[in-house]
C-alpha cells in the first residue's frame, strides 16, 4: 500500500498578486499531513506546468482572485494535455462566481473552491479524489 | 464576535475580550485606568491641532473640512473608466483614486502575452499617454485630486500624470497626485512587485525627490499599512510596519542630502478600517501620535504640519463576506464610522459585491452614499475627536500604542524592515496569523453574521460587473494604431535616454516625463527598469 503522502503544488498563475488565500490554504494543506509546494506569484502557466512534472505532484491548485480563472484554467488544462500530466488532479480557488463553477468543471477542474470554502471540505475532497499511483 | 477574541462563562457572561493586537478589555474603565497607564493630557493627547496629534490634526476636525469620499475606480477601457469617474464626480464624489488593470500594474503593455485575459479586468488598460488624455479628459486636475493605485511603476504614471495635466494646460505645481508608490508593502502583501528591493525603494525616492522640485502638491508615497492587514497583520502590525516602511523611504530621501523638512510633510497613509470598532479607533489615534513621535525624536522634524499622519482610512475588504452580501452594506458603514470617529482626512469603502466581482456603479453609489450620510445626516462633523476623555478609549489607545512599538522592536531586531523583506520574515508572520485567524472563523470561535452565525435565508444572487473581451480587444487595436502614429525616432531617443540615466544612477522622473511624452508605452518603459535593475526573487515560503 502507498503510504506516500498526497503531494500537491498551490500555484499562483498569472499576474495578480493576492496570495492570502493561495498560503491560508497551503497550510491548511500542509496540517492536513499533505506535502506542499508553492510556486510564489505572477507564474505563467508553462511555468506552472513545468514544476508540476519536476516535482511530480498529484494535484495541482491555482489560485485566481483576478477574474481571469476561466482563460487561465483553460490554458493550464492544455498545457498538461501537451505536456502529458493530464492524469493529475486540478482544483481552483479563489473569487468564483457560482455561475462559473460549472463552466470551470467543464475545462477539466475536478474541484472548484470559491473563497471562503472550509478547509476540511478542500482536504477531504483531494484525499478522497487522488488517484494514488 | 468578528477579530476579537471573548470568553464567556457558563451563564453566556463575557469574562474576557481579547482585541487582535493583544489588549485585554475589562468590563468598566475609570479614573483608576488613567492613572494607571499614566495618563497625561499634555503629553498624551493635547488639544486637536497640536503635537502629539492624537486628537488630530486640524483644531476644529470636521468642521473646518468634511472628509474627501474617494472610492476605487477604473476598469475596462480609459473611456470606460472617464465616464465612471465623470458618474462619480456627478454624485458628488471629491477625489478620484484609479484602478489600474495587473497588466499595467506590472508594467505590459496589453498585447503582451503576459497581459492576456487581464486587460481591463480589474482596472482600467493604460499603455500610453494617449490613454491618460481619454482617462482624464473633461476633469479639472487643479480641482479633484487623484488617487493612483500603482507600486512597481508609480514613478512611470506619475510622469505620464503630469504629461497628461500639461497637455491639458494644467500647471504641474497645481495638481495633486497621490500615487500609492508603495513597494515594500507589495511584497508583504498585494504582490504587485517588480523590481528587487533595493532599486524598487530607490525609484520611491527618486519620485520624492522630484515632486520636492516640480510637483509640490503630489503626495508622491502613500505608506499602505491596509495591504498588510488584508494580508493577516493585526492592527498593531499594521501600523509599525507602516511607519518602518515609511522610515525606510525617509532615509533614501535623506541620503541625497536633503533637509528632512522638506519632503516629509508629503508623505500619506493607506489605512485599514475592518475589525473591532474600539481597536480600529484607538489605533488611528495612537498611529497619528507615534508617527508625530517618529519624526519629531527620531529625524527632527521641525515644522508641525509636516508630523501629520494625513491619511485614507478606508476599505475593509477583509471583513466582508461573500454570505449574505447585503450585510456588507452595514459592515461598510461601521467601518466607515470608526475612520470618521478616529479624524480620518480621506474614506473610501469597499462596496459590498466587492467578494464577487469590482463594483457595479449601484454598488459604488451605495458605499459613496453611506460616506455621505454619515457626514451629513448623523452628526459627525458636529465636533472634533470626540471620543477623547473617555476612561476606556484612552486607556486603549495608550495601549495601543505600547503594542505598536513592540511590533516596531520586533522588526528591528530582526534586522530592519528592508532585511525582514527581503528575506520572507514578515511575509511568513503574517501569513501564519492570516491561517489562524481563518481558522478561527471556520471553527466558529472567532463570530461572522452570515457567515458562521445567522446563516439562514436563501443565497442571494449579486448583479456582476460583465468582464467581456471587447474592452481587451479594443485597447490593443488602440495600442497598434498608437504604434503606427507615433514618431518612432522620439520613442527610441527619450528610452536610450531613458536608460542611460537609469544606468547612471540619476533621477529618472525627467528622462520619464520625456518618455511618455513622446508617446513611449509603460511596458516600454518598465523594460528599460527591467533589463538594467532585473526582478524580486519572492522567498517561497508561507
Amino acid at each position: 500500500m502507498d503510504t506516500r503522502p498526497i503531494k500537491i503544488l498551490v500555484a499562483k498563475p498569472g499576474l495578480d498578486g493576492h496570495d492570502r488565500g493561495a498560503k491560508v490554504v497551503a497550510h491548511a494543506l500542509k496540517e492536513a499531513g499533505m506535502e506542499v509546494i508553492y510556486t510564489g506569484l505572477h507564474r505563467t502557466v508553462d511555468q506552472i506546468v513545468r514544476i508540476a512534472i519536476q516535482e511530480d505532484v498529484d494535484v495541482i491548485g491555482l489560485s485566481i482572485m483576478s477574474g481571469a480563472h476561466i482563460p487561465i484554467t483553460e490554458k493550464l488544462m492544455k498545457k498538461a494535455r501537451e505536456e502529458g500530466i493530464d492524469d493529475r488532479m486540478v482544483v481552483v480557488g479563489g473569487v468564483i462566481p457560482a455561475r462559473d463553477i460549472p463552466k470551470l468543471k467543464e475545462l477539466g477542474a475536478k474541484g472548484v473552491f470559491p473563497g471562503g470554502t472550509p478547509f476540511s471540505e478542500i482536504t477531504s475532497f483531494i484525499n478522497e479524489n487522488v488517484k494514488k499511483s | 464576535m468578528g477579530v476579537a477574541k471573548y470568553t464567556k462563562d457558563e451563564k453566556d457572561r463575557i469574562t474576557d475580550v481579547t482585541l487582535q493586537s493583544g489588549i485585554h478589555v475589562k468590563a468598566c474603565y475609570g479614573p483608576e485606568d488613567l492613572e494607571r497607564i499614566g495618563f497625561s493630557y499634555e503629553k498624551d493627547l493635547a488639544p486637536p491641532g497640536q503635537y502629539p496629534f492624537t486628537r488630530g490634526i486640524h483644531p476644529e476636525g470636521f468642521r473646518s473640512r468634511a472628509w474627501t469620499t474617494r472610492q476605487y475606480t477604473g476598469f475596462g477601457t480609459p473611456e470606460e473608466s472617464n465616464e465612471r469617474f465623470k458618474l462619480m464626480i456627478s454624485h458628488g464624489q471629491t477625489g478620484l483614486n484609479v484602478a489600474f488593470d495587473l497588466p499595467t500594474q506590472m508594467g505590459y503593455d496589453s498585447d503582451d502575452p503576459m497581459a492576456e485575459g487581464e486587460v481591463g479586468r480589474v482596472g482600467m488598460a493604460i499603455d500610453s499617454l494617449r490613454d491618460f488624455e481619454i482617462a482624464f479628459k473633461d476633469i479639472n486636475l487643479e480641482k479633484i485630486g487623484s488617487g493612483l493605485t500603482i507600486n512597481a511603476v508609480a514613478s512611470i504614471m506619475l510622469a505620464m500624470y503630469q504629461a497628461v495635466a500639461e497637455k491639458y494646460g494644467f500647471d504641474p505645481k497645481k495638481i495633486s497626485a497621490t500615487p500609492q508608490n508603495d513597494i515594500l508593502k507589495e511584497m508583504i502583501g498585494r504582490g504587485s512587485w517588480i523590481f528587487p528591493v533595493e532599486p524598487a525603494v530607490n525609484l520611491i525616492g527618486d519620485t520624492i525627490e522630484y515632486s520636492m522640485n516640480v510637483l509640490p502638491r503630489t503626495n508622491p508615497v502613500s505608506i499602505c499599512g491596509y495591504h498588510i492587514r488584508e494580508s493577516g497583520a493585526t492592527p498593531a502590525q499594521e501600523i509599525g510596519y507602516a511607519i518602518l516602511i515609511a522610515n525606510a523611504y525617509i532615509d533614501n530621501v535623506l541620503k541625497r542630502g536633503y533637509d528632512v523638512d522638506d519632503f516629509v510633510g508629503r508623505f500619506s497613509f493607506n489605512l485599514n478600517v475592518f475589525g473591532n470598532i474600539w481597536e480600529q479607533v484607538a489605533k488611528f489615534r495612537a498611529a497619528r501620535k507615534l508617527w508625530a513621535r517618529n519624526l519629531k525624536e527620531k529625524y527632527g522634524v521641525k515644522k508641525d504640519s509636516n508630523m501629520y499622519l494625513r491619511g485614507l482610512f478606508g476599505g475593509g475588504g477583509y471583513g466582508l463576506t461573500k454570505a449574505q452580501p447585503e450585510n456588507n452594506i452595514m459592515r461598510g458603514a461601521y467601518y466607515a464610522l470608526s475612520a470618521a470617529l478616529a479624524g480620518a482626512q480621506t474614506i473610501a469603502l469597499c462596496s459590498y459585491d466587492e467578494a464577487y466581482t469590482i463594483p457595479t456603479p449601484h454598488s459604488a453609489i451605495i458605499s459613496l452614499r453611506t460616506l455621505q450620510l454619515l457626514m451629513d445626516e448623523i452628526g459627525l462633523r458636529d465636533t472634533v475627536d470626540p471620543l477623547a476623555g473617555s476612561y476606556f478609549i484612552e486607556t486603549i489607545t495608550k495601549e495601543m500604542e505600547g503594542k505598536i512599538e513592540e511590533e516596531m522592536d520586533k522588526i528591528e531586531k530582526a534586522g530592519g524592515i528592508v532585511q525582514a523583506v527581503a528575506t520572507g520574515y514578515v511575509q511568513r508572520l503574517v501569513s501564519q496569523q492570516a491561517y489562524a485567524y481563518e481558522k478561527g472563523l471556520q471553527s466558529g470561535e472567532l463570530k461572522k453574521v452570515g457567515l458562521n452565525i445567522y446563516t439562514e435565508g436563501e443565497p442571494m444572487e449579486v448583479e456582476l460587473h460583465e468582464y467581456t473581451g471587447e474592452s481587451a480587444k479594443k485597447q490593443v487595436e488602440a495600442l497598434k494604431q498608437l504604434r503606427r502614429e507615433r514618431n518612432d525616432r522620439e520613442v527610441t531617443r527619450t528610452l536610450k535616454e531613458l536608460e542611460t540615466a537609469t544606468r547612471a544612477g540619476k533621477n529618472v522622473m525627467p528622462y520619464l516625463v520625456e518618455a511618455c511624452k513622446a508617446y513611449a508605452t509603460v511596458g516600454e518603459m518598465a523594460r528599460v527598469f527591467r533589463n538594467v535593475f532585473g526582478e524580486f526573487e519572492e522567498p517561497g515560503l508561507f
